[in-house]
């Protein structure tokens, strides 16, 4: 450990409390190369400042110099990439350093404000909670303890959330304050102390609520302290997601300070009062050693108390308001500081380039040296001279932003409030409250009192009473709040492009205007005299850019944020959303900011990895995968696998040195000239009983099931009410009051629910039940001119014989090795065929069993891809992918499976015009002219001779290619598509694009094989 | 994440169920008797309020039943859950579903 060298911006402890930090545990962390000794509490941030640097790495486009802004996640500037902690895990970017804890041996450098998403692999565990509670608390200030402390003492279950590593919140920023006569930050421990002894209490810090949603369910971060400690440990947990649903929820979320809007206003030094009084209380670091005060409002004044107990100077506090408030001039008189009011800082004088000497490299350029400020008119122009003081920072405070939001996720809605000069709720989001600074509190006493009454009143709503109890603390009426918006440059020619200088408000309700416009609604203002007034620092974007996007026509700040992209950086503008909004007003001549709309805040309230998103739903459980229980004798012969739905299916099976072409022309081979066999279990099998069955299906299929004997099986169609095709599969009777049905692999689980939806929504008299029996069965597909040997010898008590067994029935028997099998005649490839169904336990043995059997017929295991083949050969359609929703029965040339007799589900629609037009678009085949040519799925078709030019313009498209394979049989490719008038064509030459190049393609009948049938019965 | 009072289960997660789009738009009881405009009608269109809306929403990975919800569209917030073929509850803010003629000439199931 390195030895600590004190800088004289570590605070002593008799002059600041330094509640955050162990003094006694030293620790060093490097940046960018340069050892920088912190303690044990610290954050990156704290401990540069406590080694007098802020600066950090240069803005984004401009590559100006700056320096640490903020204390919180709200900072824009100081972005750090923080390296590897062990060998092999991935760097983290855009990590603000005031949000990063100080652990030793830590390496980060800065950034330009952008990062580079580390390739390598995180193998940190991420994990992912769910919780119930009946009462939320976000946030663990003043007001969030007072909230949580009245919920959890009623009983009711009472979860508090707090983005900080130590309660007290603001609390922790300040000094001197007291609660029930109590310092305050002890307060805050021995509040938590005492809730976390009571049962359904928890406490979790270091937690951040990074999205709200509907019915109080709420998402947020917890990072765990072993990632803050030591490097992420085996089995430990590196963040979790917490999944919240809440009953009530208090939002006790604090504010976020608002910069000020002048020339140069980015330069290192400058910082945000309340960061600066951050630094100073919470991790003893004084942030400069001659500090400017420039504000709006009462809040710098007790900065200006702690500045001076810590001996720190003070020249100047430049305080916008007219006359100064009891606070102020109570803390004026008190510390002896000079206050100038009515006044604005107008700019800054800096460091020029750096001395590379200096051990920060960058650490002092650009930085503050002296600060300008005038006081300003009622008219709001500068009045008097400019005067200057020599400062090494700058500490402002613009107002504050109550941070909404959690609120307005939830489309809660806000209102400017004047006196604060901030938007808070409107009204609570309902079942929610939002309690402090959050809600416009401005007093520590009126945020402890929100709090405890919003934590009662939510205790109670879920029926937990007990009594209220409100802490005390010194409530202070607060000050009145005078915003400024834009601050001119002294000097800035007023000339013809009309005033440069800001109006002052005519009283201290109204903000400080410019006079932009010049007579015709168009910004007069010369944007080269605004181009260092910066709203947004993180995206490097001025009133210039905003001038700009004014002058382009723009009045609503979610255009004006679009075009400039202020405030849609990773900050998603904490600090500059209100202030752009502010200066849009200004310049529109607006009277407050709401007039120029609201833009809407979206999850995540801070930057999520997406690793801790994921959580361990990566690899293998990313999804899960359905197999079949045939699955290790598939993986044992070398199947290659797609995916169907959520299952995982065979495509084929390679031998050494095929490629799937080969494998597949050869697996349609065995098939079409002895035997070979498929696992087709994925395939959806839905058990129907009732005695209103029979008539269910009768409307639910387009075809006729009334009359279907029991011991055989139909094909049939299902289509949407639109009369468009849906799903198809083959029906068994089993009994006179059981079907069961066949469904495609990836329709099952929609034709299971479409079953459901008619039988409870329209016809819930109707005596049928459904049940899912997919994995109840294995089915083994055998198909072929041999597959009835196959059959009969692992089959042997039934006859087999094709007068005896035949196509579309099945048989219930023994097989030879003991399984109960259900064997039905079903072909989907227009050859012999036969379907074994066994109880899933047996399910290998009688595959393994058709193997043996098959193997004096070189039986031959199929997939999916060789199944695609065999049935587009035959002209059988598959639903989803020669189809589209759009493809009626007729359409697919199966209008004999539509019956005229009955009712069905979509028959009225096929009367509609559109549906019976002849030309509609129809299934055809396609073969290429050349004879040679493999068509490629989904291009198009056009129409001989139509012209495919640009000066011809748009391409009349006539169909499309649905399917397209290399068949063995055929010798050649051929394909399916769905064609414009395609039955009436027949033989016509249309055109399809392969390659590039444009091909000849006949249009023929989708069967291509055995067009009379002959081959189904062997 | 919406909850979701299955009258059966429960309150559950959004996750665990599928809407079913507004509710008493039953099956016409003669198609056929309906001109092409009015079957087109039932088929495509359907109510799109603002505010207060009847519709229907099934457990689908829990008891996998159908049920009707008046559901405020603006809030999305649960106003009532109710059987299907049951008619719809008054809703303190919720006024009657509107149903378009094309509706009219068809039954609820119940």
């Amino acid at each position: 450990m390195t030895a600590h060298r004190l800088t004289g911006y570590r605070v002593d402890p008799d002059l600041s409390p330094g509640h955050g930090i162990d003094r006694d545990a030293g620790i060093t962390v490097t940046v960018d190369g340069a050892s920088v000794p912190a303690f044990t509490g610290d954050s990156i941030a704290s401990a540069l400042i406590a080694s007098g640097r802020l600066g950090c790495g240069p803005s984004i486009h401009m590559s100006r110099p700056r320096g640490i802004l903020a204390a919180g996640v709200e900072e824009p500037n100081a972005l750090l990439r923080i390296e590897a902690r062990t060998p092999g895990a991935p760097s983290e970017s855009m990590l603000p350093a005031t949000t990063v804890d100080a652990v030793d041996g830590l390496s980060a450098h800065w950034l330009q404000g952008m990062g580079v998403l580390d390739p390598a692999g995180d193998d940190a565990y991420y994990d992912r909670k769910y919780v119930h509670t009946d009462v939320l608390v976000v946030g663990a200030g003043p007001a969030g303890i007072a909230a949580a402390r009245e919920a959890s003492k009623t009983g009711a279950r009472t979860v508090l959330l707090d983005e900080q590593s130590a309660p007290g919140g603001s609390l922790l920023s300040g000094r001197d304050e007291t609660i029930d006569d109590t310092e305050a930050v002890a307060w805050a421990c021995a509040a938590l102390d005492r809730l976390t002894a009571q049962p359904d209490f928890t406490y979790m810090r270091r937690t951040t609520a990074i999205g709200s949603y509907d019915a109080n369910y709420v998402v947020a971060v917890e990072r765990s302290a072993a990632d803050v400690a030591a490097p992420a440990s085996a089995g430990v947990a590196r963040a979790r997601i917490w999944h919240i649903r809440a009953k009530r929820v208090v939002l006790a979320t604090g504010a976020h300070e608002r910069p000020l809007v002048f020339a140069d206003n980015d330069r290192p030094g400058i910082m945000l009062a309340g960061a600066v009084r951050t630094y100073l209380n919470r991790y003893a670091a004084a942030a400069g050693q001659r500090i400017v005060l420039a504000t709006t409002n009462d809040s710098v004044y007790a900065l200006l108390e702690d500045l001076h107990t810590a001996g720190i100077a003070v020249p100047v506090v430049v305080d916008s308001r007219p006359e100064p408030s009891d606070r102020a001039r109570a803390a004026l008189e008190a510390t002896g500081a000079r206050g100038v009011f009515g006044a604005a800082v107008v700019g800054t004088s800096a460091n020029g380039q750096a001395d590379a000497s200096d051990t920060g490299g960058t650490a002092d350029r650009g930085r503050v040296t002296a600060v300008s400020f005038a006081s300003v008119d009622g008219s709001g122009r500068p009045a008097g001279a400019v005067e200057t003081v020599p400062a090494d920072t700058l500490a402002v405070s613009g107002g504050h932003s109550p941070v909404l939001h959690l609120h307005t996720q939830r489309q809660g809605r806000t209102r400017w409030d004047e006196a604060f000069a901030g938007f808070v709720p409107e009204a609570p989001v309902s079942g929610q409250s939002v309690v402090g600074s959050a809600n416009g509190a401005v007093s520590l006493g009126t945020a402890l009192e929100q709090g405890a009454h919003a934590g009662h009143a939510a205790a109670a709503e879920t029926g937990a009473r007990g009594p209220l109890v409100v802490p005390t603390a010194s409530a202070s009426a607060p000050g009145p709040v005078h915003p400024l918006w834009l601050i001119a440059s002294p000097g800035a020619p007023a000339g013809p492009h009309g005033p440069t200088a800001p109006r002052a408000p005519a009283d201290s309700e109204a903000p400080t205007t410019a006079q932009p416009l010049a007579g015709n609604g168009t910004p007069a203002l010369a944007p080269e005299h605004w181009a260092s007034h910066f709203v947004d620092l993180q995206r490097d974007q001025t009133v210039a850019d905003v001038l700009r996007a004014v002058g382009a026509g723009m009045r609503s700040v979610e255009h004006i944020k679009r075009y400039t992209s202020i405030s849609t950086a990773n900050d998603q503008g904490k600090t500059s959303s209100v202030n752009a909004m502010g200066v849009i007003a200004s310049l529109l001549e607006d009277a407050d900011p709401a007039s120029v709309g609201t833009s809407t805040n979206r999850p995540p309230y801070t930057p999520v990895a997406f690793a801790a998103l994921a959580g361990r739903r990566r690899g293998d459980l990313y999804e899960p995968a359905r197999v079949t229980n045939i699955q290790p004798w598939h993986v044992a012969h070398g199947a290659e696998f797609e995916d169907v739905g959520q299952w995982k299916r065979p495509r084929y099976f390679p031998r050494a040195g095929e490629d799937m072409d080969a494998a597949v022309l050869r697996e349609c081979a065995a098939v079409r000239t002895s035997v070979g066999f498929q696992d087709a279990s994925t395939l959806g099998k839905i058990e129907i009983r009732g005695a209103d069955a029979p008539e269910f299906l009768n409307r639910i299929y387009t075809n006729g099931f009334k009359k279907l004997a029991v011991g055989k099986g139909r094909y049939g169609l299902m289509c949407g009410a639109d009369g468009m095709l849906f799903d198809d599969g083959v029906t068994m009777r089993l009994a006179e009051d059981r079907f069961l049905m066949t469904t495609t692999t990836g329709g099952a689980a929609g034709v299971l629910d479409w079953l459901e939806e008619w039988h409870q929504t329209e016809w819930p008299d109707m005596d049928v039940l459904f049940t899912s029996v997919t994995e109840q069965w294995n089915t083994i597909a055998v198909a072929g001119p041999r597959s009835r040997d196959v059959i009969a010898t692992i089959a042997p008590d039934i006859d087999v014989a094709n007068e005896s067994f035949g196509f579309m029935e099945f048989r219930e028997t023994q097989l030879s090795n003991g399984i109960p099998a259900r064997i039905c005649r079903i072909s989907f490839s227009g050859e012999l065929a036969f379907e074994v169904n066994v109880p899933t336990f047996y399910g290998l043995a009688a595959w393994e069993l058709v193997d043996d059997t098959g193997q004096e017929f070189g039986i031959t295991p199929y997939g999916t891809e060789t199944m695609h083949v065999l049935r587009a050969e035959k002209g059988l359609v598959i639903i989803g992918q020669d189809t589209d929703g759009t493809v009626t029965p007729q359409d697919a040339g199966m209008g004999w499976a539509v019956s005229k007799l009955k009712d069905f589900v979509g028959k009225r629609s096929f009367q509609r015009t559109d549906t019976a037009r002849p030309d509609r678009k129809h299934f055809v085949g396609v073969l290429p002219v050349d004879g040679v040519t493999r068509l490629d799925e989904g291009a198009q078709l056009i129409a001989a001779g139509t012209p495919v030019t640009p000066e011809a313009g748009p391409v009349p498209m006539i169909g499309h290619v649905t399917s397209s394979y290399l068949s063995a049989e055929l010798g050649r490719p051929f394909g399916l598509a769905l064609v414009e008038n395609g039955f009436n064509r027949m033989g016509e030459i249309v055109r399809s694009p392969v390659g590039g190049t444009l091909v000849d393609v006949e249009i023929t009948s989708s069967v291509f094989i055995d067009p009379e049938g002959k081959r189904r019965d062997g | 994440m919406l909850l979701i009072d299955c009258p059966h289960c429960g309150p559950r997660d959004e996750v665990e169920f599928h809407y079913g789009g507004q509710a008493h738009v039953p099956y016409p009881v003669d198609p056929y008797a309906l001109s092409d405009r009015a079957w087109a009608e039932f088929l495509f269109y359907r109510d799109n309020p603002r505010g207060p809306f009847a519709e229907r929403w099934v457990h689908a990975v829990g008891c996998r039943k159908w049920f009707n919800a008046i559901r405020d569209t603006v809030t999305y917030e649960f106003l009532a859950v109710y059987p299907m073929g049951s008619p719809p509850p008054n809703t303190s803010t919720a006024s009657p579903p509107a149903h378009d003629s094309a509706h009219d000439s068809g039954s609820d199931p119940s």
